[in-house]
């Protein structure tokens, strides 16, 4: 167990790029640019004599809130912090992506491998380490960045309206921070069994390929889906070509975003009233994704890729 | 004791060469052997069957474990540095230290500093902008740490200049062998072996060719300096190889009396790399 821990802890030194600053400096981007957008409102507005972001209406703040708006300004802020949190989850799946492909193929490249070899650890370990590593360190950080992002961009509009002698500091307290990050760290464990197939499939192609393991990863399931289309097209055979891309591909290749169970068919159900927009966001409905058979099937197909790449990572030298 | 590596039968092919072809060999305890051979002779691909890195067809024994299924146990009792420069490029020192800490239980971590203290290397320090004679340093400095009973390395100080070569030996003789310990060493700087090596093993396109220990390698090949009046009275007893130094020849002989040589010039003792031309006389041709 402690040399496990040291194995991820070993992983988020080589990666602390990628794990650590590509959230943090997406997120410090993310408030500039917002920032900017505020003073340039604020530049602009003035100089025409009227204001963009802060108009008279926002007034209404001023009396006490009923229930019905107490609620929307929380779902509001709420939303806020939950869209930073998407941003940084979108570059935490690029991260993740490049990091699964990387993952077993760089220190055979640079011959590193040589050295982890030398020392008394086991393959399946450090497979697994890598991707713990992956899918739940990476994603955990990740959604602290953006939690703190969306508080941190919160108080920056508060203060902005603060300057036009709008108190909405009282509002704050309408917000659910606790509640998002239940749900957002909630969903880790959930993240890393959905990604599965792509993490295995991706620490297989990096095991396997002798070089280039981008190539093999994306481009080996594209041809095969073109020739399932030609075959199509052929009408000789009918394999189902949109079955293919959708629960193949997409599954292996695109399963490391997070959040991209949300289009999973098992959500149709869920209501689609703007009222009820982040519900799909709650624990309960999150989960209710494993309800369908392929969550399961993908999952098991992701551990039997898992445990060919540590097959190939015990055989695979650095040659 | 026990032999620390048996191997018997030993076989291993590449797509169309023998890399290792039906190869056996003991190695005892408390030995420092010289495995020399030319490129692709088959050295590596015999280090790292030692290894478990590889699949190979034979029986092979190392500290009474099989390398093929008992690799994570062997580990401990084994290290290796299989050439320069394969730590991680990222690594700090503090981290490399840290990690080799906490991952390999005969490691002293004391013992580990007390060796970086003699050197420049700071724990800030990452491994990429070190020098290649540092990295061997650090590299040197976490193995020496490990208390292991086998010990490979695969060209250890390829690429490094005299500094560190000398240095690297010195360390190993000084501070880390024992009568407990096995060092197996690859090199194709003979000259600078040659001198702290217990035994000699000369591998050549996948067969063993020479495996003796330094005496008998001293009692057995000879070299005898003759003025080219004598040459041809020389070259009747079939010596192994010939050389011309100052219009005199030196001639190599394999288990010739030493009674009969002297009668005929000055006898010497073959340096290993003499030894190693004559043996591998004509394998790139």
């Amino acid at each position: 167990m402690k040399t496990f821990y040291w194995l991820v802890k070993r992983e988020f030194w080589e990666h602390r790029g990628g794990f650590l600053w590509a959230p943090v400096i997406t997120g410090g981007v993310f408030l500039l640019l917002n920032l900017m957008g505020i003073i340039g409102g604020e530049v602009i507005g003035a100089q025409h004599g009227f204001h963009f972001l802060f108009n008279d209406r926002i007034h209404i703040l001023d009396h006490a809130l009923t229930a019905e708006e107490a609620a929307k300004a929380g779902a509001f802020m709420d939303v806020m912090m939950y869209s930073t949190s998407f941003i940084i989850s979108v570059v935490l799946g690029f991260v993740v992506f490049f990091y699964c492909l990387g993952a077993l193929y760089d220190d055979r490249r640079d011959r590193s491998l040589l050295f982890w070899k030398s020392l008394p650890l086991s393959d399946t370990a450090t497979v697994l380490a890598k991707v713990v590593a992956g899918t739940l360190l990476a994603p955990f950080i990740a959604v602290i960045c953006g939690v703190l992002t969306g508080i941190a961009m919160l108080l920056l509009f508060t203060v902005a309206l603060s300057f036009h002698g709008i108190g909405a500091w009282h509002l704050l307290v309408y917000a659910h921070p606790f509640q998002v990050i239940v749900n957002l760290i909630g969903s880790i464990p959930l993240y890393a069994m959905w990604a599965l197939p792509a993490t295995g499939w991706l620490l297989l192609c990096s095991a396997w390929a002798r070089s280039k393991p981008f190539l093999w990863a994306a481009v080996l399931p594209v041809v095969v889906g073109v020739m399932l289309g030609w075959f199509n097209l052929m009408g000789t055979h009918s394999v189902g070509g949109g079955w293919y891309w959708k629960d193949v591909v997409c599954r292996i290749l695109l399963s490391v975003f997070p959040g991209s169970w949300l289009g999973a068919s098992s959500y149709q159900s869920v209501s689609s009233g703007a009222e009820h927009a982040l519900d799909v966001l709650d624990l309960g409905s999150a989960y209710s994704v494993m309800a369908a058979p392929s969550f399961w099937i993908g999952a098991i197909a992701g551990l039997a890729l898992l445990a060919a790449a540590i097959w190939l990572r015990r055989w695979r030298d650095d040659t | 004791m026990n032999a620390v590596i048996s191997a018997r039968g030993l076989g291993k092919r590449y797509k169309n060469a023998a890399a290792l072809d039906n190869v056996s060999f003991e190695i005892q305890p408390g030995r420092i052997v010289g495995l020399i051979g030319p490129n692709g002779a088959g050295k590596t691909t015999a280090l790292k069957a030692i290894l478990g890195l590889t699949d190979f067809q034979g029986e092979l024994d190392v500290l009474g474990l099989d390398p093929r299924k008992q690799r994570g146990k062997l580990m401990e009792q084994v290290c290796f540095i299989a050439d320069v420069a394969v730590l991680p490029r990222w690594i700090r020192v503090s981290e490399a230290v840290d990690f080799v800490a906490h991952t390999h239980p005969r490691f002293d971590r004391k013992k580990c500093e007390a060796f970086l203290a003699r050197t420049k290397l700071t724990p800030n320090l990452r491994v990429k902008q070190m020098s290649k004679g540092m990295i061997v340093q650090l590299h040197l400095a976490l193995v020496m740490a490990i208390d292991a009973r086998l010990l490979v390395l695969d060209e250890p100080t390829l690429g490094l200049d005299i500094l560190y070569r000398k240095q690297f030996y010195q360390s190993l003789l000084e501070d880390y062998f024992d009568e407990n310990k096995t060092i197996i060493v690859t090199t194709h700087q003979v000259e600078e072996v040659e001198h702290i090596l217990t035994d000699l093993m000369f591998i050549r396109d996948g067969k063993i060719v020479l495996d003796a220990d330094m005496d008998a390698v001293g009692e057995r090949f000879a070299e005898v300096m003759v003025g080219a009046e004598r040459a041809a009275e020389v070259r009747a007893l079939k010596p192994l190889d010939e050389r011309q130094v100052f219009g005199k020849s030196i001639f190599l002989f394999d288990g010739v009396a030493r009674a009969q040589l002297e009668a005929l010039g000055e006898v010497r003792r073959p340096s290993v790399s003499d030894l190693f031309v004559a043996t591998m006389k004509g394998t790139y041709a």
